[in-house]
């Protein structure tokens, strides 16, 4: 039998939630553990959760106080907590098409200065990259990617904008994100990619999920306005390979 | 069926219900009804489930009209003057708009939010078990938007039950309960206690998402970035300028600023209801008594159903009567005449 790990920080979030913490940081082992409870509890819930939400270094678990008390979920959740994590299973890995710089990454130009390199060398990096999805948080569909290349890590905008672009590609800090819709962002801009990670009306309404593995390849500005078109009404643009 | 008409409507206002749950995980925030004791008190006036979709009026007035035939509707939520035709309409009550017919509300003189349930419930295209809208995200039905004038809801035909009104419990005065968490460890104990024993103010700024608050600056221990993690209604965070924003309906699902409470349940839609510029404090309690008081408030909403009284009836409010400290009399002193006169000083 494996020794059991470490115990997470179960902090209160409120009455009706708990954070169970693994690590303060953003560290990948604490985001597998993060989602390794978070499937624990999906293959066998108990009674009285609601809904549970996965981020880099916690799992918020939502409940209803009127089923459970905060003691007696703590008691459950901890031996679930610890316990080893399962044979890694057969992840999902998407292929995300992006049109880099130009008017579709406004900031590449200033990345690859601030970088002293090429727009050209940032976009390899950027598309040579393998990522996975951390969380999925903020607005619908904003995909947070761990393994950004070290040579990438810069820290986000000053100011940051009140609007980016649906579909915007984006760096900030030692993170890389895919975003779905317009939002305010301090994040510097690479590219656009024609992929809906939410569309309502589309099945599946979530295209990621957090623990899939993600890939970038450049595509020019015809094809982007093409897979755009098709995307808008419904196709599903990013290519699924099981890895 | 008939219609009712939005005749006239302000900013802020837009159709909600107990919120969309179950996406958090995507991104997709709850939304759902900033006041949710007086969303189910409208509901339960006119016979709907106590979630069920309604309209959100903002703090502005606004006008309704039936169109082709009779519409049954109920107010309740933040005070204001309300009438059809110069005839008032109380607050916590129901009331039949016979076609054409326009029910006219007034600015809220208290809190921001009042709820315009309908009998048989908004009509509409549920998203994840929801017609709340969230604007951002595009969603909601019928509009996915707040409310503009000129829109209008099909509805069910006015059942012509008899008109209730509903005995709520006197709103709860007094500081707004919080856990304190759960990120209260990046602050030090005197910037916590400052948390604490300050008066706070809203912004005129706030909104849906988050209710920015005036007060002293709160400074944190290891700086204002934390990891990204998830937020609850009433998270209360904690940004690099040291001015708290309790996070409403409309929140992000996930956030990067520590948090410091988060209001308790029992509490949200009080301090969704407290107007702007208002002076209030906090106060931290245990999660045991949070909890508590969360079945209370859960027990509350189930029971509305017993605390309808018919329309006609005297004006009786048993608390009022306790605050008082007449209560024996009252007991007894069904007629309200009798009431006004042993009342008496």
């Amino acid at each position: 039998m494996a020794a059991t790990l470490p115990p997470p920080r179960l902090l209160p979030s409120g009455d009706s939630a708990v954070t169970v913490e693994f690590s303060r940081t953003i560290d990948d082992a604490a985001n597998e553990r993060v989602l390794a409870l978070d499937k624990a509890l999906a293959a066998a819930p108990i009674e009285g959760i609601s809904e549970t939400i996965p981020t880099y270094r916690s799992l918020l678990v939502h409940y209803d106080p009127g089923k459970i008390g905060f003691d007696a979920l703590c008691e459950k959740l901890l031996p679930i907590s610890c316990q080893p994590l399962p044979p890694s299973t057969k992840t999902r890995r998407w292929r995300i098409p992006v049109a880099y710089g130009g008017e579709h990454g406004i900031d590449l130009e200033d990345v690859a200065k601030a970088l002293n390199t090429t727009p050209d060398d940032i976009v390899a990096r950027h598309a040579g990259g393998d990522y996975r999805v951390a969380m999925i948080g903020f607005t619908p569909g904003w995909s947070y990617l761990s393994g950004l290349d070290k040579s990438l890590h810069m820290s986000r905008r000053q100011s940051p904008r009140l609007f980016t672009p649906a579909g915007t590609i984006s760096i900030g800090g030692i993170q890389a994100g895919i975003q779905c819709l317009a939002a305010p962002s301090g994040w510097h801009l690479l590219g656009r990619t024609p992929v809906r990670t939410y569309q309502l009306h589309r099945n599946p309404t979530f295209l990621t999920e957090p623990g899939d593995r993600v890939t970038f390849f450049a595509i020019d500005h015809k094809t982007f306005v093409e897979q755009d078109r098709a995307a808008e009404a419904g196709e599903i643009i990013a290519e699924q390979v099981v890895a | 069926m008939s219609r009712l008409i939005v005749a006239s409507i302000g900013p802020a206002s837009s159709v909600q219900d107990g919120g969309r749950h179950g996406a958090q995980r995507y991104g997709l925030t709850v939304s759902g009804a900033m006041d949710r004791l007086a969303l189910a008190a409208a509901n339960t006036l006119v016979g709907n489930e106590p979630f069920a979709a309604v309209v959100e009026i903002g703090p502005f007035g606004a006008t309704f009209t039936a169109r082709d035939g009779a519409v049954r509707v109920a107010i309740a939520g933040a005070p204001r003057n309300a009438d059809i035709a110069g005839r008032p309409v109380a607050m916590d009550t129901s009331v039949t708009l016979k076609d054409g017919e326009t029910l006219t509300l007034g600015f809220a003189r208290g809190g921001a939010f009042t709820y315009l349930a309908i009998e048989g419930a908004i009509k509409g295209e549920l998203v994840f078990g929801s017609l709340a809208v969230n604007a951002r995200a595009g969603l909601g039905s019928p509009y996915p938007r707040p409310l503009q004038t000129g829109d209008e809801f099909t509805v069910d035909a006015a059942s012509g039950a008899p008109e209730l009104r509903i005995e709520l419990p006197k709103p709860a005065s007094g500081p707004i309960r919080v856990v304190l968490g759960p990120q209260d460890d990046e602050f030090d104990d005197a910037n916590k206690a400052l948390f604490l024993d300050s008066e706070w103010k809203i912004s005129a700024t706030s909104d849906r998402m988050g209710y920015r608050l005036e007060g002293p600056a709160i400074k944190h221990l290891h700086g204002h970035n934390i990891v990204s993690d998830g937020t609850v209604n009433g998270s209360i965070q904690v940004p690099g300028n040291g001015a708290p924003i309790a996070l409403m309906m409309d929140r992000g699902t996930s956030g990067g600023y520590p948090k410091i409470a988060t209001v308790i349940t029992a509490d949200v839609g009080r301090l969704a209801q407290t107007s702007a510029g208002t002076g209030f404090r906090f106060k931290a309690v245990t999660i045991a008594e949070a909890q508590d008081e969360a079945r209370k408030f859960q027990q509350l909403i189930r029971t509305l159903p017993d605390r309808l009284r018919s329309s006609d009836t005297v004006e009786l409010n048993i608390e009022a009567l306790s605050d008082a400290n007449v209560a024996g009399y009252a007991v007894s002193a069904i007629d309200a005449g009798t009431w006004q006169v042993t009342a008496e000083p």
